[in-house]
């Protein structure tokens, strides 16, 4: 009875949040958790952040040039990733490891490896409180066809959950409206930190459908399609979620 | 690479009571999980933090498997006098980490 | 009617339902809880433990148990005469009952502890205090720990 009026509510057609009406993840969250989150001190992605401090300075690659080396400051850019480039969205982890292989001529990062999320981490936090600003373009809208395809064994689209039912328990969780805000976060799930793309291929896990790979288009594109929908709200790294 | 941080204030008034908070990277496996394959993971997790104050203990912990990775313990000591804080890590698999701070007590 | 436990794998699709503890083997429960108070005896040498003076915050709805943010505060003078020499935090549903044991003095100024627990499964958690003349006090919350929705099962 509880399963077939489950599957009445999601077959109800989903409708984009209003823009005044969109809440990041930290309002969804305990106080202490938020708390968490607020002190720069004790916010456990702080590690993280050294780490990526450091390796910002360290000269590397047969370039033997740092990133440092340069660029300046990182203000901004996190607001603005993903890109498109050469008809190709790439998000931040992608040009980090661009500019390792072109310009630093050092091999790139493993996704989720420590030294990618540092790096990661430490550029997207120079963006903290930037309102977030991508473009509307083809890879975006093909985003946007992910986050409402129905997918996995569960037969669930992002939208059913994250557009339609946000706000209400879903395995005694809330549903937050999953906007990007924070990321690299530090997920208490992961008791680490950890990138979008890892987060989504949890929820893709969720619907039981099979994963993409990392930093495949269709994950970046939905990651566009996320911060296009997240636009305006302000950048929250390194942000502490459940 | 960073392992532990801690926070303290750099002066303080002769008496004052003074909050320190300390965080450590580490893991904390609990030693209560099991691979996919059904092997247990050993466990490996921080057993005891120890702060002393110009060589006087002021504060320990003993820590185990329920506690949070990258543990953190906020406490709180008097200042009494000008001097150097000191703060030592403990546990399995010989590890050992140590952090130190200055405080100066008007 | 489905059971919750049985709605939340329909939903989530996870099996971390399988994995949690709420529908523990009663034989299982009875050794933590035997357990549990084990680990109190040694701490307190069978003394009797009042309950007040300690007051311990912890949410009573937990984003998620794998860290539990809790603070522990006493009700003392830490004078010489009068301090609390330890705080001791325990919980029933663990694998093991010890959280943490913190031992404090008069130079602490104040009693009170913060720190980050992991919390297994719904139930209560248990707040310790030996003063210096002996005497033990305690307090305890009664804590819900819910499943994460969307988890990595084997994924990464």
């Amino acid at each position: 009875m509880r399963v077939a009026l489950a599957v009445l509510c999601f077959l109800l057609l989903s409708a984009e949040i209003p823009l005044a009406e969109r809440r990041s993840g930290y309002e969804f969250m305990g106080r202490e958790t938020r708390a968490m989150q607020d002190d720069d001190s004790t916010n456990p992605a702080l590690f993280w952040l050294a780490d990526g401090e450091a390796l910002w300075n360290r000269k590397d690659g047969a370039a033997a040039v740092a990133c440092s080396g340069c660029h300046a400051d990182m203000k901004g850019v996190a607001a603005r990733y993903p890109k498109v480039a050469s008809g190709m969205a790439v998000n931040l982890e992608q040009q980090i490891n661009g500019c390792r292989t072109e310009r630093q001529k050092a091999p790139p990062l493993a996704y989720e490896s420590r030294e990618l999320l540092a790096l990661t981490a430490y550029v997207a936090r120079q963006s903290r409180g930037m309102p977030i600003a991508v473009e509307w373009n083809e890879s975006t809208r093909r985003g946007q066809a992910t986050f409402n395809r129905r997918q996995g064994q569960l037969n669930l689209s992002c939208a059913q959950c994250h557009d339609d039912h946000w706000g209400r328990s879903l395995a005694g969780s809330t549903i937050p409206q999953a906007h990007p805000t924070g990321y690299p976060i530090y997920r208490l799930e992961w008791q680490g930190l950890g990138s979008l793309q890892r987060r989504l291929r949890n929820c893709v896990v969720g619907v039981r459908a099979e994963s993409y790979a990392y930093g495949a288009p269709e994950l970046v594109e939905l990651e566009l399609y996320l911060m296009w929908r997240a636009r305006g709200m302000k950048i929250e790294t390194p942000a502490v979620r459940p | 690479m960073a392992r532990v941080s801690v926070t303290v204030p750099s002066s303080a008034k002769r008496g004052e009571v003074i909050e320190i908070k300390t965080l450590a990277a580490h893991v904390m496996e609990n030693g209560f999980r099991h691979k996919q394959t059904g092997e247990p993971i050993p466990r490996d997790i921080i057993t005891q933090f120890v702060c002393t104050y110009n060589g006087v203990e002021v504060f320990r912990a003993e820590l185990h498997p329920a506690m949070a990775a990258n543990p953190l313990l906020v406490f709180n000591t008097v200042a009494t006098e000008s001097g150097t804080l000191e703060f030592k890590w403990l546990g399995d698999n010989d590890y050992a980490a140590t952090q130190s701070a200055s405080i100066s007590v008007v | 009617m489905t059971s919750r436990r049985q709605f939340l794998t329909l939903v989530c699709g996870t099996f971390a339902a399988s994995q949690a503890a709420a529908q523990l083997d009663p034989n299982m429960q009875a050794l933590r809880t035997a357990a549990l108070a084990s680990a109190i005896r040694k701490v307190t040498g069978g003394q009797p433990i009042r309950t007040g003076k300690v007051k311990l915050q912890i949410p009573p709805l937990i984003d998620n148990g794998n860290t539990v943010p809790l603070t522990v505060t006493v009700d003392s003078p830490m004078t010489q005469a009068d301090h609390v020499k330890a705080i001791h935090v325990f919980t029933e549903k663990n694998p093991q009952p010890y959280v943490v044991s913190a031992y404090l003095g008069p130079r602490s100024g104040r009693a009170s502890l913060a720190t980050r627990a992991r919390i297994a499964d719904t139930g209560k958690v248990i707040a310790i205090a030996q003063l210096s003349d002996g005497s033990y006090w305690q307090d305890s919350v009664s804590v819900v720990v819910t499943l994460s929705a969307c988890l990595e099962d084997g994924l990464i």
